[in-house]
């Protein structure tokens, strides 16, 4: 047996991502501390940016068998490579701001051994070849065209983002809690994962997509198989997206995570799995859409009114968003549901849309803080807008953005989602949208009304200066949202055009 | 491209105040208000060309906006956007140099109350102008942020709260609305292609039941604006807190967004929905008429007696338009209208009255009618411009309304008659309380009107008085496309009842 054929050229994007995290381990082991941070910033722009040229240069191409039947590089999934990169380039800016991560994961909080780590400024770095080697993996997981590879995927993509997710500085304990309930959350949503995986080999014989793909066309016995593996399936991946009733970990990961690390995760995971997911129940089991439909029907109403219902009774910040966020995976999934053209092509449209728009949200709250950290209680907030007009009339637009009031991308994506569910006449789906979006909208404004209509009777909340590249992540995300709003034609055109899955 | 031109001045001058310094008040006031006057000229010039005997839009412009979505930036006028149009530009100025002072109790800057005032105006404008359904749906909800910081931020009393109750209500019906426009844009790409164009989509084939949803999408999002029982609740609350010029636009311009889009929208995209529905609406309205006098009535808030006689006038203007006939129509277009500056006048001599009292009370007025005649006066006549008295304005729209009413429904319209009783009661009752009552104490030495305050208010009852007698030239603009709404719908008014 000959070695398997590698298309490396449009595995490039994935390998130099890949290439650059090991790089971060060794210069994390070798280097002098003093230059460390400066090397991995390097090699983590340099890397995204490369990878990024990459996926530039191979845009027009496509092919099923990249790595044998493995990888499947096509529009979407260039696509979706592209969009992991751009917003992992922007949260990277975050992350940058190194003061948020602790000094060394390994100190137990409070020991002898922190203290020694923050005084001395020996500052471990490891954030960055973690993010990299998560970026790697989500680029993957819209790729990958058999369930080993998914799998594979999957994990590589949230080992990291457990670890992340520990790493704060303020409020350790906290954050490490989040990090191990993420983690073994995490691990139980991939057994389900796992589990699934295997009924649907024993349905079809085959692990890659395409077999399963051609036994569910050909053979209507054994539905059983079928039935139980796609459940478990979706199982494992409607607990990446936070899908409700998989919902839980979101808002205590969300709220322990380093904000930085919220913000990436939030941002280019929904991407990666919506990627993976899109194309499981459009290409693999589209022609068994009886049989998941009405159960992602269920399960996408059930999460934007989870969603938005508990989002109500929140009072920090970021559980907030993670709430919110909740009820827009609940949107994305009617575009999955939607199972037509305009249903993939909202769905790319909206990912990008709603990754800039949180990147800029938390971006905002990485900015708001007394002397002991970060404030995310919303009593706090009160008469923001009073101080820092600016940042507080950015983050309203990221709010209203969310809220989908017109002029804003959210507006757009909402439009294009919901009529794409319309289209296959999901009225329903559409109709339970609307009325979540009508009581997100009173928790988005709820918060305007603290930073503006509230007098502030805490002096001790400051805006940081945002450093540059902060300041920058939040003007960009702001200006994708504005410009999505206002003329998204351009994006629309160039989706309209690559949103075919190849299979 | 007039119509580009003449909705971006407002906002142009928004710009160009951003770049004046806050303190600068005057020249702020100043700037905003040459803006409001260029814009009202330049638009009254357009409006002389206006051709009434031409059916369809004029002013024609359109330019492929998301072509994905077949959604143009298509503007145009016919006989009722270009008069809604007028009252708005019209209105704006009269509101600033009225309420020259209004900014100053507010949270932010006057900068900032300009600036959205004018910013409003713009998507006033392109509310009214807008002939592609879904760049009326973006006017429609992003003129809500506007109001709302002005509510919020420049009001009395409880205004934060009454400004989220004013956004939340708006935004639930404009989601409803979206639903629907998603329906019929899904429609019509089943049918001719996708397309927002209103003409093009009054041509669908709609089943009746999906018509019947789309309809109350729409119509429950206007029925929200307009006001209608029992969705007004906000409107009181708002009107309560917001400063006397922003209830002028919310009640005056904004409101009426809601009647205009049950004429534009529902009747003309579902008029087999708007027949089955009729009867309800019909009901809903002379409750409206009904409650809303009812309420005025017993209101001891002089904003709160102008909401609920705006309640009851809404009640005539929606039931003209379902009525179906063209006079029912053209009457309450003109209502519409007419409607705008009555309530002008009463919100911004209100707002005179209290700056002087400092109180919003009516009982507390008393005596005013000695000691500042000509804003006595002045507000007894805005009164009864609202109790439609023959000779003032709102006379003329409401028998209309009533006339249009009862050829078709004639118990309704009976019904609706109650309501001009009650108005007397509730106009009457308060000018003899308080106007002409016996001087309240601490009001013997209030002054009368300023130069500036006249200057405001000269104009709007100016035109009361002359579209009182003599408001052919509003119904000429009117008729043509009330009889195109009311025939294209499928109806024709019933034969005079009178002969049989």
């Amino acid at each position: 047996m000959s070695a398997p054929a590698l298309n490396y050229s449009l595995l490039a994007p994935i390998l130099v991502i890949l290439g650059g995290a090991v790089i971060g381990v060794l210069i994390e082991a070798f280097a002098k501390s003093t230059s460390r941070t400066a090397l991995q910033k390097t090699i983590a722009f340099g890397s995204i940016i490369l990878a990024f040229a990459q996926v530039w240069r191979v845009h027009n191409q496509s092919s099923a068998s990249v790595a044998v039947k493995s990888v499947v590089i096509d529009g979407p999934a260039l696509f979706m490579q592209g969009t992991i990169l751009l917003l992992a380039f922007f949260a990277l800016f975050l992350i940058s701001d190194i003061d948020n991560f602790t000094a060394q994961a390994s100190a137990v909080p409070g020991s002898e051994e922190e203290r020694s780590a923050l005084q001395t400024g020996r500052q471990q770095t490891e954030v960055f070849p973690l993010t990299l080697f998560a970026v790697a993996g989500m680029m993957l997981f819209p790729a990958a065209s058999d369930l080993i590879t998914l799998f594979v995927a999957l994990e590589v993509l949230s080992l990291p983002l457990y670890l992340m997710a520990g790493l704060s500085r303020r409020r350790r304990l906290f954050s490490q809690e989040a990090a191990l309930k993420y983690f073994l959350l995490g691990a139980y949503s991939s057994a389900f994962f796992l589990f699934g995986a295997a009924f649907l080999y024993g349905y079809s014989g085959s692990i890659t997509f395409e077999g399963i793909r051609a036994s569910i066309v050909d053979s209507p016995q054994n539905q059983i198989f079928l039935l139980i593996g796609m459940t478990f399936l979706a199982i494992g991946l409607l607990f990446k997206v936070g899908a409700a009733p998989f919902h839980a970990w979101t808002p205590d990961v969300y709220q322990g995570a380093p904000t930085p690390i919220t913000a990436f995760m939030a941002a280019a995971t929904k991407v990666a799995a919506f990627g993976a997911m899109l194309r499981i129940f459009y290409v693999v089991l589209g022609n068994a859409n009886w049989n998941w439909r009405p159960m992602l029907n269920v399960i996408a109403i059930l999460t934007m009114i989870v969603g938005s219902v508990i989002a109500i009774a929140q009072r920090d910040v970021k559980r907030m968003l993670a709430y919110s966020s909740i009820a827009h995976a609940g949107f994305l999934l009617t575009g999955v549901i939607a199972l037509n053209k305009h249903g993939l092509e909202a769905s790319l449209f909206y990912l990008v849309a709603y990754g800039f728009t949180t990147l800029g949200a938390f971006g905002v709250v990485t900015l708001i803080r007394d002397s002991s950290g970060e404030i995310t209680d919303l009593n706090r907030w009160a008469g923001l807008g009073k101080r820092s007009p600016k940042i507080a009339a950015l983050f309203s637009f990221f709010l209203l953005a969310f809220a989908g009031i017109p002029l804003t991308s959210g507006f757009i994506g909402k439009f294009s989602i919901f009529s794409a569910a319309y289209e296959s006449n999901n009225i329903a789906v559409v109709v339970a949208g609307v009325l979540s979006s009508a009581i997100a909208a009173f928790f988005y404004i709820r918060v305007i009304v603290a930073m503006y209509f509230t007098d502030a009777h805490d002096d001790t909340v400051s805006v940081v200066i945002p450093s540059r590249l902060t300041s920058l992540t939040i003007w960009f995300a702001g200006l994708v949202t504005l410009i999505l709003g206002v003329y998204p034609t351009p994006l629309l055109n160039q989706i309209e055009k690559i949103a075919t899955f190849i299979h | 491209m007039t119509l580009t031109i003449i909705g971006a001045l407002p906002l142009l001058g928004a710009l160009l105040i951003g770049t004046v310094k806050k303190e600068q008040t005057t020249v702020v006031k100043q700037m905003a208000l040459l803006t409001s006057i260029l814009t009202a000229v330049a638009f009254a010039i357009t409006a002389m060309r206006f051709e009434v005997d031409r059916p369809g839009f004029q002013f024609v412009e359109s330019h492929s906006w998301l072509p994905t979505f077949g959604i143009n930036y298509a503007l145009g006028l016919d006989g009722i956007s270009l008069i809604l149009i007028l009252m708005s530009v019209l209105l704006v100025p009269v509101v600033i140099v009225a309420g020259w002072h209004e900014s100053e109790g507010g949270r932010w800057s006057a900068k900032t109350f300009y600036i959205l005032i004018l910013i409003l105006e713009t998507m006033m404008i392109g509310v009214f102008a807008a002939t592609d359904v879904f760049l009326f749906y973006v006017f429609f909800e992003a003129m809500l942020i506007p109001v709302y910081f002005l509510i919020g931020g420049y009001g009395v009393g409880e205004r934060s709260q009454a400004a989220i109750k004013f956004l939340l209500y708006s935004l639930f019906g404009g989601l409803l609305m979206l639903a629907s426009i998603i329906g019929i844009y899904v429609i019509s790409g089943n049918q001719i292609g996708h397309t927002f164009d209103i003409d093009k989509l009054a041509t669908l084939q709609i089943d009746s039941l999906t018509q019947n949803f789309l309809f109350l999408g729409f119509f429950i999002a206007f029925a929200i604006k307009a006001p209608l029982w029992p969705l007004h609740t906000w409107l009181p609350d708002a009107a309560k807190s917001a400063t006397p010029g922003t209830s002028v636009l919310l009640l005056g311009v904004l409101d009426k967004v809601g009647t205009f889009g049950m004429i534009r929208y529902c009747i003309k995209l579902f008029p087999d929905a708007s027949k089955t529905f009729t009867p309800m609406i019909i009901t809903l309205s002379v409750i409206s008429i009904l409650y809303g006098a009812f309420l005025a009535i017993g209101q001891k808030d002089i904003k709160g007696l102008i909401a609920f006689t705006s309640i009851s006038h809404f009640g005539f203007i929606t039931l003209g338009i379902f009525a179906m006939t063209t006079q029912g129509n053209s009457g309450a277009t003109l209502y519409m209208f007419n409607h705008g500056f009555s309530t002008a006048a009463l919100f911004i001599l209100a707002g005179y009255m209290m700056r002087r009292r400092n109180s919003s009370t009516i009982a507390d007025f008393g005596g005013l009618q000695r000691v500042t005649p000509i804003l006595a006066w002045t507000f007894f006549i805005a009164g009864l411009s609202s109790l439609a008295l023959p000779g003032l304005s709102s006379f003329v729209s409401e028998f209309l309304v009533l006339v249009g009413t009862y050829t078709r429904y004639p118990v309704a319209a009976i019904l609706g008659t109650f309501g001009i009783i009650l108005a007397a009661l509730y106009i009457l009752i308060p000018v003899q309380k308080a106007l002409h009552g016996p001087t309240t104490a601490g009001n013997e030495y209030l002054p009368d009107l300023t130069r500036r305050e006249k200057i405001a208010i000269a104009p709007v009852i100016a035109i009361i008085i002359a579209l009182g007698f003599y408001p052919k030239p509003a119904l000429d603009v009117i008729n043509p496309t009330s009889v195109t709404t009311i025939t294209d719908a499928g109806f024709s008014d019933p034969a005079p009842t009178g002969g049989k």
